[in-house]
């Protein structure tokens, strides 16, 4: 999955948007080592661990820094290790089939989501099981999700997903009553058009906030989101004159690939540094953001800096935006930001940093609801506090 | 007070906040203001003796308004209690308006002036009232709920407005008018053939009145006849006029078939400033209850008591109140004497009290199980409200009860039905208390993470429970109970938790400010919680809750889903219970203190002793229940969703 990542660096390079001051930061790995990821680099430092979601983030829509290959690296040993386990865990039921290959196989097309992989990979062991009853059957897909579960904790729309699949796969009744092999036909079905739901959530969010984007109007973005982009896509295609701030989005600078693809768009685009978001509040017309997970409160959880972003366009009554699947859509309740399991990312200062020195490598923050305006999902838009009622619905 | 039921008083003005007036019947007063809507008036037509010291009037805005408009259009002079006309624009209006004062003053016979005057104000909005309600003369009084009928009115109203304004007000009322008449004809005190007479003639009248132009005042001379042929008669008795104030409830097309609603309405609630109820619900009281003398203003329709002597009082009836199941008797001696209290040990021995009262019940001949149960439950409730009002809790246990009587299968034995209900008040008390309980501490220990220091007020069972089951699952942390007089009941927690190996901190709620700036967690327990958010609970909750949001430490209420009721609330002053002063009064301990002893019947001395307070749902960061971890503003949607699983089981 990592060519990806690599020709978009390649990309980058191209389209030299990047100030000069950043570039010595950036340094792009050769291409042998990038079409050899397993290959070890003895010489960087990888003490820093990272989360498998952001890995994943990375690989599909960040500007690499430069302990890339460590990541990639930790990575592939990881992803063999638990995939090992996987196997081991097969070869007792005497099959071959692993959910994470499965879900990692997805996962590498970088326009599908991971909890929409995920549900695509849940939906492989329905196809693959060779369960007889019902029970069984469900058992086995707790097991696969569960495990798809602990691969990852840091995700929070992959436990989402695989949470919502199994109550939307196992929630009627009507299942009880059939024959085996219908309710297992039935059951994929289903999970094929839970995917396809999915799947279409980002066009459906695109479509409902066409109407909250206005001739002229200057929106600021942070970090790159799919779903964001695809509404400031679908916006640029109606015809609409907007103007879009991107923040620079450190670590992964995935606010560099926003630029980039806006720019290809031929939506005017700003780039600035992270630091410079009050600076500019004053001529933004509202605030987009996308969101790893919306949780019970209505708040959400997102990439370092969406906070302090929705906090400065709050003070100054500007309206923030999130666009987000309702499969992100996580029951979880953070009371403040140190509250959930903290998802780390290294992060690349560009110069040697002394080991006395602590770093905060959190890569998510919490923005709680009071700051948002308004979320768009594909069940439409919601005031923050509506979440909680349609998780409520949802899982109760 | 007796001064206000005299007729043709001038009201007094109300005052508000916590005055002493030193005359227990002060001299009447020229002006009034609105905004007070807890005026008496004793006089009004739903202190039938349909309602039962339980029962409550719905709530007063409004219905009072329009039992006098429906028997006011037609002249039948059989009710006393009356209005002029104005008053009930007024409440129509809805909203504060400061002409009203001025025109409550002179509430003289010839008031049809008036009601010219008050039509000229208020324009068109006169003509569309006096034509409409006439009509809805067919209600009687009392008994019947006017509250639902009142708000089909004003819903009715609201949607005429527009349309109404130009001058065709007459149609828009006549409509209103058909509909009311076809839908209530049952109550009728009139025949139809009477009340279509009028209305015709009304219909005349305007239509005589537009013709003329779009004056209103025209207008109101239209619908004058009639009004003046009962004015007179109508505004000697009741003084306290145009007090009211529109509900907010009163707007919104798209409301529920009127059957629907009337179950809707929330139960209504005694208000204990209106003279005339208080004396009759006395007298079908168990036992005597001296009133507290000097009560505070605004809290005047909250029953307070002289406390001290129920429980003797009580005691010596015993053998008198044969109708009184011992069970029910010993749980009402244990919530006067304060044996027992929190919420869900009251409610819990509330319920355990009903299975025996169940158990030891056998249907009198003559009577079938379902009605006379339920009666006989209703009379245990009222005695046990006289012992200690009702918490919000008990009443949705109590509300579960009788649902479950009533839904009892007909073919059911006696003694199966008995069963049933006792498994059911079993399943209840396991499934709704002890089981959501133990799903709280399970969901509140995730939030509790080695290092905090967790704050909580008062002493709740639930929160008592979660720092047990935190400490035992290893966590490090600490407790600062906050504690308050007169109670005192966070030292028995803290004694709890100290004898556990907790390590705790112990202060006062007037240190809570300072004590909060090292708190990461304040854990709070609730008697209930209300479909806006607002907690009811514990006084002192809400300054916690305050100083804490103001500290940006996050509170959690920890509140069972069976507490959770879908009234609105803004303020603890509605509803609320009002404590023994004398508990305030004195300093235990301090004879040097105890200056304020002995002085709880001075004249210009009033003592506030409230016993529960609202936290506005700002100042809440989560509510843990049975369902989860729930915002504040989900509340409703719990209470919207599993009302009726509830109801069911």
């Amino acid at each position: 999955m990592w060519h990806r990542s690599a020709s978009f660096i390649l990309d980058k390079n191209q389209n030299d948007t990047v100030y000069p001051a950043d570039s010595v930061t950036l340094t792009p790995p050769p291409p042998s080592s990038i079409s050899t990821p397993q290959n070890p680099n003895p010489n960087l430092n990888r003490n820093m661990s990272m989360s498998a979601y952001y890995q994943t983030r990375a690989a599909h829509h960040g500007v690499v820094t430069s302990d890339w290959l460590a990541q990639s690296q930790e990575a592939a040993t990881r992803a063999v290790a638990t995939g090992g386990q996987e196997i081991v865990d097969g070869g007792k039921s005497g099959r071959a089939f692993s959910v994470i290959d499965e879900f990692n196989n997805w996962r590498k097309q970088p326009d599908l989501a991971e909890a929409v992989a995920a549900i695509r990979a849940l939906a492989a062991v329905i196809r693959n099981s060779e369960a007889k009853t019902m029970m069984e059957l469900e058992i086995e897909l707790k097991k696969a999700s569960d495990s798809l579960k602990s691969w990852d904790t840091t995700s929070i729309s992959l436990t989402a997903g695989c949470d919502l699949f199994m109550r939307y796969v196992t929630r009627t009744s009507a299942l009880e009553y059939e024959d085996f092999n219908s309710a297992r036909s039935r059951l994929i079905e289903r999970a094929e058009k839970f995917g396809e739901i999915s799947y279409k959530a980002r066009k459906i969010i695109a479509m409902l906030s066409q109407d909250f984007i206005f001739d002229g109007c200057t929106i600021l973005v942070h970090g790159f989101s799919r779903v964001v982009m695809e509404v400031l896509k679908m916006a640029a295609q109606n015809k609409k004159l907007f103007r879009v701030l991107c923040t620079e989005g450190r670590p992964d600078r995935s606010g560099l690939r926003l630029a980039n693809e806006l720019a290809k768009l031929d939506v005017p685009v700003k780039l600035l540094i992270d630091s410079a978001v009050a600076y500019t509040m004053d001529e933004v017309d509202m605030v987009f953001v996308g969101a790893d997970g919306v949780v019970e409160s209505g708040g959400i959880i997102n990439m370092m800096g969406t906070y302090q972003i929705a906090l400065v366009a709050h003070s100054m009554n500007k309206p923030v935006y999130v666009a987000a699947e309702s499969y992100k859509f996580a029951r979880l309740y953070p009371l403040d930001q140190k509250d959930m399991g903290p998802a780390l990312r290294p992060i690349d200062f560009g110069v040697p940093i002394p080991s006395k020195v602590e770093v905060e490598t959190s890569a998510r923050d919490y923005t709680p609801p009071q700051y948002l305006t308004l979320l768009f999902t594909d069940l439409g838009v919601l005031t923050p506090s509506v979440v909680s009622d349609e998780l409520i619905q949802l899982y109760l | 007070m007796d001064a206000r039921r005299v007729s043709q008083v001038v009201p007094k003005v109300r005052q508000v906040g916590f005055v002493t007036h030193s005359d227990p019947n002060p001299p009447p007063q020229a002006s009034r203001t609105q905004s007070v809507p807890i005026e008496s008036n004793s006089g009004t037509p739903y202190d039938s003796p349909d309602f039962s010291p339980v029962m409550i009037p719905p709530p007063r805005h409004h219905s009072e308004n329009l039992s006098h408009l429906r028997s006011a259009a037609v002249a039948v002079p059989e009710s006393s209690s009356r209005r002029p006309m104005w008053d009930d624009r007024v409440a129509v209006v809805g909203s504060y308006n400061p002409g009203n004062s001025l025109l409550g003053q002179p509430v003289s016979p010839n008031s049809s002036e008036v009601n010219s005057e008050a039509s000229t104000t208020l324009g068109w909005f006169g003509r569309n009232s006096s034509g409409k309600f006439s009509a809805g003369s067919s209600f009687p009084g009392g008994g019947f709920d006017l509250t639902t009928v009142k708000m089909e009115n004003f819903t009715q109203l609201e949607g005429k407005k527009p349309e109404a304004v130009p001058g065709k007000g007459g149609g828009g009322g006549v409509e209103v008018n058909n509909r009311e008449s076809s839908s209530n004809t049952l109550k009728a005190k009139t025949t139809k053939a009477e009340r279509r007479e009028t209305q015709e003639a009304q219909r005349a009248a305007k239509a005589a009145g537009k013709a003329q132009g779009n004056k209103p005042v025209a207008a109101a001379g239209g619908a004058g006849p009639s009004n003046i042929l009962r004015q007179p008669s109508q505004n000697r008795d009741d003084p306290a006029v145009g007090s009211t104030i529109a509900g907010s409830d009163r707007r919104g097309g798209d409301r529920p078939p009127e059957r629907e609603r009337k179950k809707d309405v929330p139960p209504p609630r005694m208000q204990f400033d209106d003279q005339g109820r208080v004396n009759k619900s006395k007298k079908r009281a168990v036992f005597n209850q001296p009133e507290a003398k000097n009560r505070v203003e605004l809290f005047r329709h909250l029953p307070q008591y002289e406390h001290g002597s129920q429980l003797t009082d009580l005691e010596s009836k015993f053998l008198e109140l044969d109708s009184m199941h011992p069970a029910v008797y010993k749980v009402g001696v244990q919530y006067l004497a304060g044996d027992v209290t929190g919420g869900n040990a009251r409610c819990i021995a509330m319920l355990r009290a009903f299975q025996e009262v169940i158990n030891d019940y056998s249907t009198p001949p003559g009577k079938t199980l379902v009605r006379d149960l339920t009666a006989k439950i209703s009379s245990y409730v009222s005695f046990l409200i006289e012992c200690r009002p009702l918490s919000m809790s008990m009443g949705n246990a109590i509300r579960f009860q009788k649902s479950r009587i009533a839904k009892l299968p007909l073919t059911l034995s006696e003694t199966e039905a008995k069963a049933a209900l006792c498994n059911d008040i079993d399943r209840f008390i396991n499934e709704k208390i002890i089981l959501a309980d133990k799903v709280i501490v399970r969901h509140a220990a995730t939030k509790v993470r080695d290092g905090d220091v967790l704050l909580t007020y008062g002493s709740s069972c639930v929160v008592e429970m979660i720092l047990l089951y935190a400490h035992e699952l290893g966590k490090q942390f600490r407790v600062v109970v906050v504690d308050s007089r007169p109670k005192h009941e966070g030292q028995a927690l803290l004694r709890r938790l100290l004898a556990k190996g907790l390590s705790c901190t112990y202060t006062h709620i007037n240190a809570v400010s300072y004590i909060m700036h090292e708190v990461t967690r304040v854990f709070l327990g609730a008697s209930s919680v209300l479909s806006n958010g607002t907690t009811y609970s514990r006084v002192g909750t809400a300054c916690v809750a305050m100083v804490a949001h103001a500290f940006r430490v996050p509170v959690l209420i920890c509140c069972e889903a069976y507490k959770f009721h879908e009234r609105v609330q803004l303020d603890s002053i509605c509803s609320n219970e009002l404590g023994d002063s004398n508990d305030i009064a004195r300093v235990p301990g301090r004879p040097d203190v105890n200056s304020m002893d002995n002085r709880t019947n001075e004249k210009n001395l009033q003592f506030l002793n409230l016993m529960y307070d609202a936290t506005p749902s700002e100042y809440v960061s989560m509510i843990i229940t049975d369902y989860g971890m729930i915002p504040p503003t989900s509340v409703p949607v719990i209470v919207r969703e599993y009302r009726r699983e509830y109801l069911l089981i």
